[in-house]
This record gives C-alpha cells, structure tokens and sequence, in this order.
C-alpha cells in the first residue's frame, strides 16, 4: 500500500498577484511509513495535507492511493485537524460512533460500538465518553479527534498540526498514544502530520520533508531518521542519530528561513 | 523564529524557602482575609443598578411633569398613573367591540403579532439556513433581502389588503413581512459562519445531509436565530401599534388612536406604559431564551 503524491501544482490569488504555493510535488508514503512535513508557514504544507485529503483539489497532479486516483474526502483518508472540530453538541462517545455510521454504513450496531469503544479506551476516555467536548480540556479533546480518525479504520492518518495547541506535557502523552495506535491498535499503516515542531517530527517521523517557500522549489530535503522503534522519548534525545538529523534540519530551515526574509 | 520546540525550565511557583518569617506572615495574612461572599457582592450589584435606573426614571419624570405644565393638554404623571390604575382595574372588562378593557386589547394585538411572527420564524429560518450555507442561493437573494428589507412594512399594507380583502389578515402578514428579515438575515450570518474545519470534518467523514444540519449547522446557528427573533419581536412590537392605528381592528394601537379622537389624554399616555411594559415583558422572555440556549450549546 502507498499513498502516492504526483507532481502536484496549487496557487493562490493573493493581494492580486497569484502565488504558487505547491510547485510540482512528488512524494511517495510507503505502507508502514510515517512521514512529517515541516516548513516555515506559508510553504504550503497544511495545503499539500489538504490535497491529499481531497479538502483542496489540486490545480494539475494527482494523489492515488495503492494506484487508484482519489478525488474529494473520504475517511479512507481520515483527518485529526489542529483545533480539534469535535461535534459541539455530541458527547465524545456519540462523536466517535457518528463518524463511524456515516463513515462506515456498512458496520452493524454492535460492531460500531465494538470500534467506538476500542479506541476511546485506548486514549483514555471511555469513563469520559459521556462528557460533552466543552466539558472537558483541550488534550482530551484532541485524544477524541484522534480516536475518532482511527476509528473509521483509514487507509492513511492525515495529521494538521495535531499537538500546536496542547501544553508540553499533554503533548507528549498524545504523541505516545498516536504511536502506539498506529504501530499496534489499528490497521491504519500510513501517516502524513504537518508540524511546526523539530523535536517532535525526529521523535515520531521515518522520513521528514522539508518545505520551503518561493523561490525555492517546495521540497528542498527529505530526511530519513532512521532511528530503531520503538523509541524512547527520553533517551532518543542523546543518541546520536536524533542529533544529526536535529542539526541537518535546524540548518535547512534556518537557511531557507533566512533567504525568505 | 522559533527553533526549540523543548519546553523551558519551570521557573516560580509556590516556593516558600528563603522567605522570611515577616514575609511569610503577611502572605498568610492574606491568605486569611476572607473574602467577600458572592451573594453579597451580587446584592450591591443590583442596590446600585436599581439605584441608577431610579435615578434616570425620576429625571424623565420630572421633565415630562415641566413639560405637562407648560403643554395645554399633555397629561402629567399623576393623571397618567391614575388613569392607569383605572386601566388595569378594568382590564378585561368587555363591553363590546369598541368597549374593552385593556387585557383583551393587549391579548388581541399579542396574537396578531404572535401569529405572524410564527409564520415568519417558519419561513424565515430555512431561508436563513438556505442562504447561509450556499453561496448561490445567498447571492440569488440577498440582493432581494437588501431591497426589500429597508421597506416600512405600512408601506405593504394596502398591497396585504388587496390579496386577504381582509384587515385581520392583512395585519397579521404585515407583522410577518416585519419580522422576516432579521431573522433571515441573523440566521444566516450564523449558518455562514460555521468553521471551516467543521464543514471538512463532514466532508471526511462522509456525514448524512441530515447528520450536518444537525450536529453542525443548528448548533452554530442557533445563536444568532435567537437574537434575530429577538429583533424581529422588537419590531414587530413597535409596527402592530401603527397598523392597528390603520386597520381599525380592536387592538392596542387602536386604543391609542381612539382615546387621542376621544380627547382622553391621560388614557393615551397610560397605554404607552403599558405598550411600553408589554415590549419589555416580550424582550426579557427572548433574552432568557438566549442565555439558556447559549449555556446549552456552548462550544468548545
């Protein structure tokens, strides 16, 4: 299985010029991977993420999944968005279960409820599930968003910036349970995240893509980390690997940075 | 730019060491000022709105109780209230159609304003929904909307009259004419300001037509439906005076314009409080109604 992004072109109309947002993108997710795309903002990658979720039809390229070119959203490509867009009159129980009846119809009742409760059990909410999404804090919030896009069983986990908004330490026990639900819950094998975050693309990521603005193409590297799973977000910060790859991205964005400016 | 994404090192907090004893008595000190009970604060601040709002009545008074001085035929505050009282005495008193008390005056007009004020929330609120969340049916009639709405809704009364033959009726579609557009208007500046990530939520996860409206329009809507009939109630308190004034029809509004033909003043200026009253009555009951729905679908 692959997620297969094909030289994919974007613009936008901005103060009356139009400006090329994604210039002529090939990526290519292999089944298993999970692949990061970082960037100052601007260089596109919330759009490219967009793209492949079919919330934004590309001006000319194409994104097939296993070969078969797909238009427009669908929970094949599930998404977990930055602030969270739980339904606001839904309790988190009901927030998973209708994103699973109308994602997948063709569940009965029981196995519906089999799936909500799965994965609500395993972000911690389930003695929570009956709590409204105003009534419980940010990182809860998100932990049901989560559970929600795995819930639906996609082919591929879209991530928009899904921890910008959470404090360290929510931060980090989020980024723990997103690994261990991709790596042994679900049979969700592909994931795509944009973030702002060096730290956190290293921790989690197989390869990271680094995005730039005009005038540089809109990849100007692509990283492997190559660090062994599972890893350990303690001692993975010393080893040497995390630090290599730390430097080679502080310095891409830091020079790019610096020719945008 | 922000390079670290590590977080820095707690700094602060509560740490008591190093302070001495002087310090560390008047931060217990402090800590020990209890403070004052909410139920009292909330007492004071209600002496001192019931306080100020005395002191602004007792100016308008005042001014009006000069004004009846010097004006041959305005009544003063004391002829006013006392004919008020004889008002509310008598308030369902029923003598016939010209001869009624002041209840069932109330009682007629409220159900005209009432009835077209229905219809209008009916109408009004799917048109709201409708333009709200499609951008062609938004510029297919907000033009429309724009034009119509700055017409006096008097101005179609003798048209209302020509297709109901009917004064009754005209009335009751001239009150709905009113109260449509603020609630069409409201309730589609809320359907339009739905998130975008809500609607790209649905998209993803394929949710039903009816799933949508809902989950995610009426609960992003509901809001701003809910001030839009609380306007739309305003005004349509406000016109049902004045077509009352033209129809003829027992009323509130005829009320006034008879006791102004029957040279009954004070009775004139009662019925103004009682308008007045009767608006301040209808505005609390959608303002209730609002704070209730906004404590139910408060969002995240």
């Amino acid at each position: 299985m692959s997620l297969e992004i094909r030289d994919v072109w974007k613009s936008f109309p901005h103060k009356g010029e139009t400006q090329q947002v994604l210039r002529g993108i090939s990526l290519t997710v292999e089944r298993g991977e999970f692949v990061s795309l970082i960037g100052h903002s601007g260089c596109g990658k919330s759009t490219l993420l967009s793209v492949a979720g079919g919330l934004i039809s590309a001006d000319s390229g194409t994104v097939s999944l296993d070969g078969d070119v797909v238009t427009g959203a669908g929970p094949d490509r599930a998404m977990v968005f930055q602030n969270y867009s739980l339904l606001p009159r839904l309790s988190l129980e009901k927030n998973v279960d209708v994103a699973v009846a109308s994602a997948r119809p063709e569940h009965s009742r029981a196995e519906r409820a089999e799936l909500v409760q799965r994965y609500l059990t395993a972000v911690g909410l389930w003695e929570h599930r009956a709590k409204r999404p105003h009534q419980v804090s940010g990182g809860m919030q998100q932990r049901c968003a989560v559970a929600r896009a795995f819930a639906v069983e996609p082919r591929v986990l879209l991530l928009d910036e899904p921890f910008g908004a959470l404090d360290a330490l929510t931060r980090a026990r989020l980024q723990g349970q997103l690994i261990e639900l991709w790596q042994n819950e679900s049979e969700t094998e592909i994931v795509l995240m944009v973030t702002h975050g060096i730290d956190e693309a290293i921790l989690l990521s197989d390869r990271i893509v680094v995005m730039s603005n005009p005038p540089q193409p809109s990849i100007v590297d692509v990283i492997e980390v190559g660090i062994p799973r599972p890893r350990d977000r303690v001692s993975v910060l010393d080893s040497p690997q995390f630090r290599a790859v730390q430097e080679r991205l502080m310095r891409v964005l830091t020079i790019n940075g610096e020719k945008a400016a | 730019m922000s390079m670290t994404t590590s977080p820095a090192p707690p700094t602060g907090g509560h740490d008591l060491k190093g302070v001495d004893d002087l310090a560390l008595a008047e931060r217990l000190a402090e800590v020990e000022a209890p403070p004052i009970p909410k139920s009292q604060r909330r007492l004071g601040r209600l002496a001192s709105s019931l306080g100020w709002a005395f002191v602004g009545l007792a100016v308008f008074v005042a001014i009006w109780a000069l004004g009846a001085n010097h004006v041959k035929n305005l009544p003063s505050p004391g002829a006013t209230f006392s004919a008020l009282r004889t008002l509310l005495a008598d308030a369902f008193h029923d003598g016939g159609p010209n001869d009624k008390g002041i209840g069932l005056l109330l009682q007629a007009s409220l159900t005209r304003v009432f009835k077209g004020f229905a219809i209008a929330a009916l109408v009004g609120i799917p048109i709201g929904l409708l333009m709200g969340s499609s951008a062609r049916a938004w510029k297919a009639m907000n033009p429309l909307a724009q034009f119509l709405r700055p017409v006096s809704p008097l101005a179609w009364y003798p048209i209302l009259l020509i297709i109901f033959l009917d004064a009754d009726k005209a009335s009751v579609w001239v009150i709905c004419l009113t109260s449509l557009w603020p609630i069409v208007l409201n309730t589609a500046a809320g359907a339009a300001s739905v998130p975008r990530d809500q609607h790209n939520v649905a998209k993803v996860f394929h949710l039903k037509r009816t799933a949508y409206i809902r989950h995610v329009l009426i609960p992003h809507t509901i809001g701003s439906t809910i001030t839009g009939l609380r306007l739309s109630m305003g005004v349509a308190w406000m016109v049902i005076v004045a077509v009352e004034m033209m129809s003829g029809k027992t009323g509130i509004g005829n009320f006034v314009w008879n006791e102004y033909n029957g040279g009954n003043y004070d009775k004139l200026t009662a019925s103004i409080i009682v308008i007045g009253a009767t608006g301040l009555v209808l505005d609390f009951i959608f303002l209730r109604l609002s704070k209730a729905v906004r404590t139910q679908e408060a969002h995240s």
